[in-house]
């Protein structure tokens, strides 16, 4: 077969199919496109029904997760070449969540998880704007950025055992993210979040496959964020014990 | 149909729409503030700007310097009160993201560090690596979910702004999930819906750049300005249209025609030296790049690709531990996307569409001509970014009149009656109308993809870096014919759940709308300045032009061209003058 490849598209319309199903669509195999090229293809010229998310087609604006022969990927940065040319391609929706429509997810779920985090800056004084900005040194930056790149993309959920087995867990990407607050030197927030995470559904629920690690896009590390930030919390735990009457204070130390 | 009700309405989530948001729920908690977008707010376009926003930083600097780098680098069509405006709330705008979190990139010693950018006389640019407008819409998203009056629409498309008697009060959205067409009513809307690149074939502007908010507000009687002023970023990655950040220039990246020659010293842009030059060749302002591209290419000294001719941005001699710091969203984008690694190759480039600088008009406080209408960011038009945005200001534009217009918008929300039972009425007809132009069509022959196709050649081939009577012609004749046949599209989608073919139906009929606007001022524009070259009009002329285009359309689709003057404060119009010293600047006053 000359310049073609199969992507083998999951497709579920709710109001018609009671359980989804595959769709084989034959488009060309271009060097330069990636599978999202593939999808646009086939809702220009072949089917206008299918049904995804898109947007930046370059990587930042975490629409177009999908499985892409299983493994979780943003659909905008994986090109067909990696499959060859002549290649069958299954495209479907991220695992462990639940599907709206084709390849579509629900994310609402996710927003709340994100928000329980409480991902904004936590301050207890009130400096005023004319005092300009909080110092942070580049090596203070250095600390927490990683953890900062996150695109909510939703991969490493779907790269998470643990989310398939019990799905109120936070999951990577929203414990990431208050490890980013956490770490940076201008939150006041670490004891306030370690006490909304430090149970089973939040930190102690990572059994630390690694999984979302490999699979973030951006490098976040997630699999480190959670594992830093289980150290912490055992610390505090056992501070308690040694430190009573300083555990107050615990929320100050926790950030290095 | 159900109706939600709010104090405040906000169509968009990006950058301007969030912090318009916290403004008006910072000014008064107890209003209902609704924050309507198509997309999950973190996938707002914002998240794809790179180089970062402007804003006067350090002792060498002045507001003054900001203003006259802007205003000149618009070819002074910006309005002068609200550059002023802009250049002094930018700082304690950009400081105050500093207090939500946003990671700026630092001095050794704590402080904010601020970069070079095109057009700019002073290192004034806030950076966070390069990917800035993604630090600051994450920051902003972030920020927004611990104000507890913002609610958000998630994934609901907006088709409609309801206008009784003189005043806008609402929308119809349908719920993109359910397929639900709701009406959803307030005393003030703030459109914040970005900007409209996608009207074009080549463009680093996401797929749902589709002009949507201008469009929604013409269709209820508001005029668009200045809509021929569009940028083509000069650094645009062959096919894809991904952005190369002109920060690549700011750090010292060499423009290079075929010959390996810094071909900008050609154009009247300076004389190339080995490190940058502030407001010189590298770091010219965009329109001039740009045109100098199409001039190389007319030389034949570009080179030619099966994606149209180039030439090549040099960034070997920055080495890769520079490219590393401050530039590793370049680095990462051409590996993955042109299999380059730009510490040992140059990158292929080319002019890209990039920017609208017209938009809904507003005043200096994000009011449109419309009462209980704002808007703000790239979607309005101020104007700050005249014939001719300068890089990083747009990010700061979104947050200084993000905040201007929120505020507004409160103020004006707090003393408003609720809305009239009247719109209720004109809600039924749009939700008739989505069901039977569109949901419950049968037949129809026109692909929503061969009507995009051709539509995004026309403006393109009539209405790109150069035009001129008769390319604009042919392109609002094929438009016409464009809108005629649109009437009769095809749609294999027909059910409620997600429908994402009955919404880039939606879109297509938003982006004709907006490319006739683009090319009915451009017709009428009869001389160059800033992005818009007419090459049959070559000459600047402010004794006919120095005023802004204010175009409408009637509900027969035909438009009207009028002109507004330009606000004049300090800065009489001059000579822009690049890579050269510079006559004193006619500042009559100092401020602040």
């Amino acid at each position: 077969m000359a310049d073609k490849i199969v992507l083998e598209i999951a497709r579920y319309a709710p109001e018609k199919d009671e359980k989804p199903s595959f769709q084989s669509f034959e488009v060309p195999f271009r060097k330069e496109w990636v599978v999202l090229d593939a999808l646009n293809h086939i809702k220009d010229k072949m089917d206008g029904s299918l049904t995804y998310r898109w947007s930046c087609r370059m990587g930042v604006c975490g629409s177009c997760g999908m499985m892409v022969n299983g493994e979780p990927k943003l659909t905008c940065a994986t090109f067909l070449s990696s499959y060859g040319n002549g290649a069958k391609v299954r495209v479907e929706p991220l695992r462990y969540f639940p599907v709206i429509r084709d390849l579509v997810t629900a994310l609402s779920d996710f927003l709340v998880k994100l928000q329980s985090v409480k991902p904004w800056l936590i301050r207890h004084d009130d400096v005023p704007l004319s005092a300009g900005e909080y110092l942070q040194t580049p090596e203070q930056l250095d600390l927490y950025k990683q953890f900062s790149m996150c695109i909510n993309c939703t991969l490493c959920y779907a790269a998470c055992p643990v989310v398939g087995l019990e799905p109120t867990f936070v999951g990577p990407a929203a414990l990431a993210l208050a490890q980013r607050y956490n770490m940076d030197n201008r939150d006041q927030g670490a004891e306030e979040r370690l006490g909304l995470l430090a149970h089973p559904e939040g930190i102690w629920g990572c059994t630390f496959v690694g999984e979302c690690t490999r699979v973030c896009p951006k490098h976040v590390d997630p699999a480190g964020a959670i594992q830093q930030y289980k150290l912490k919390a055992a610390l505090e735990w056992v501070k308690g014990f040694i430190l009573p009457r300083g555990h107050e204070d615990a929320g100050k130390e926790v950030r290095p | 149909m159900e109706i939600r009700s709010h104090d405040i309405l906000l169509v968009g989530g990006g950058g301007a729409g969030l912090r318009a948001a916290i403004a008006a729920a910072e000014i008064n908690p107890k209003l209902s503030i609704a924050v309507v977008s198509k997309v999950y707010p973190m996938r707002s376009h914002t998240v794809s700007a790179e180089g970062g926003a402007a804003g006067v930083a350090k002792p060498d600097d002045s507001l003054d310097e900001h203003a006259y780098d802007t205003i000149s680098g618009g070819d002074w069509m910006c309005d002068q009160d609200a550059v002023e405006a802009f250049v002094k709330e930018a700082p304690q705008e950009l400081l105050r993201l500093e207090r939500w979190g946003c990671p700026w990139n630092r001095e050794p010693d704590g402080h904010v560090a601020v970069r070079a950018f095109g057009g700019m006389k002073k290192k004034r640019t806030w950076f966070a690596a390069d990917k800035t407008g993604f630090h600051m819409l994450h920051t902003l998203f972030q920020t927004s979910m611990k104000y507890q009056p913002i609610i958000r629409y998630d994934e609901w498309f907006v088709t409609k702004l309801l206008v009784d008697d003189g005043r806008v009060q609402g929308v119809v959205a349908i719920d993109v999930m359910s397929g639900k067409i709701q009406a959803i009513t307030a005393k003030a809307v703030i459109v914040c819906t970005g900007g409209c690149g996608r009207i074009f074939p080549f463009t680093t502007n996401a797929n749902i750049k589709n002009g949507d908010g201008m469009a929604l507000v013409q269709r209820a009687g508001g005029p668009l300005k200045d809509m021929e002023f569009l940028q083509y970023h000069p650094t645009g990655l062959p096919f894809t249209g991904i952005l190369i950040t002109e920060a690549a220039r700011a750090e010292g990246g060499y423009m290079l025609n075929k010959d390996g020659y810094r071909y900008l010293q050609d154009y009247n842009l300076g004389k190339p030296q080995p490190t940058p030059v502030l407001r010189s060749m590298e770091l010219g302002p965009r329109d001039r790049l740009s045109q100098a591209f199409v001039k190389e290419d007319q030389k034949g000294r570009t080179i030619q690709t099966e994606y149209g001719s180039v030439v090549h941005l040099d960034l070997r001699h920055l080495g890769e531990k520079l490219i590393n710091a401050k530039l590793p969203f370049v680095r990462e984008l051409c590996m993955k996307y042109e299999n380059i690694d730009p510490v040992k190759q140059m990158i292929p480039v080319r002019p890209v569409v990039h920017y609208m600088m017209g938009g809904v008009s507003t005043d200096i406080s994000g009011a449109t001509p419309l009462r209980g209408l704002f808007a703000a960011g790239e979607a309005a038009c101020v104007s700050i970014n005249g014939a001719n945005r300068l890089g990083s200001n747009s990010l700061t534009e979104c947050l200084v009149f993000g905040a201007r217009a929120g505020r507004a918008a409160a103020e004006f929300a707090s003393g408003e009656k609720v809305p009239n039972a009247g719109v209720l009425a004109q809600a039924t007809d749009e939700q008739h109308r989505l069901v039977h132009q569109y949901l419950q069509k049968s037949g129809g022959k026109e692909r929503i993809a061969t009507l995009r196709e051709e539509m995004q050649k026309a403006v393109e081939s009539g209405a790109g870096i150069y035009r001129e009577q008769s390319t604009l012609t042919q392109a609002k004749n094929k438009l016409h014919e464009l809108q005629e046949r649109y009437i009769n599209i095809k749609l294999d989608d027909h059910s409620q759940t997600f429908n994402t073919e009955l919404t880039s139906a939606l879109e297509l009929g938003f982006m004709l709308d907006v490319a006739q606007s683009i090319v009915e001022c451009a017709l009428h524009r009869a001389e160059s300045r800033g992005a818009h070259q007419r090459t049959d009009f070559p000459e600047r002329d402010d004794q006919r032009f120095l005023a802004h285009s204010l175009v409408r359309r009637n509900s027969d689709g035909d438009m009207q061209v009028e002109y507004l003057p330009v606000k004049i404060t300090r800065w009489p119009p001059g000579e822009r003058v690049y890579g050269q010293e510079e006559k004193p600047v006619g500042v009559t006053k100092q401020a602040g």
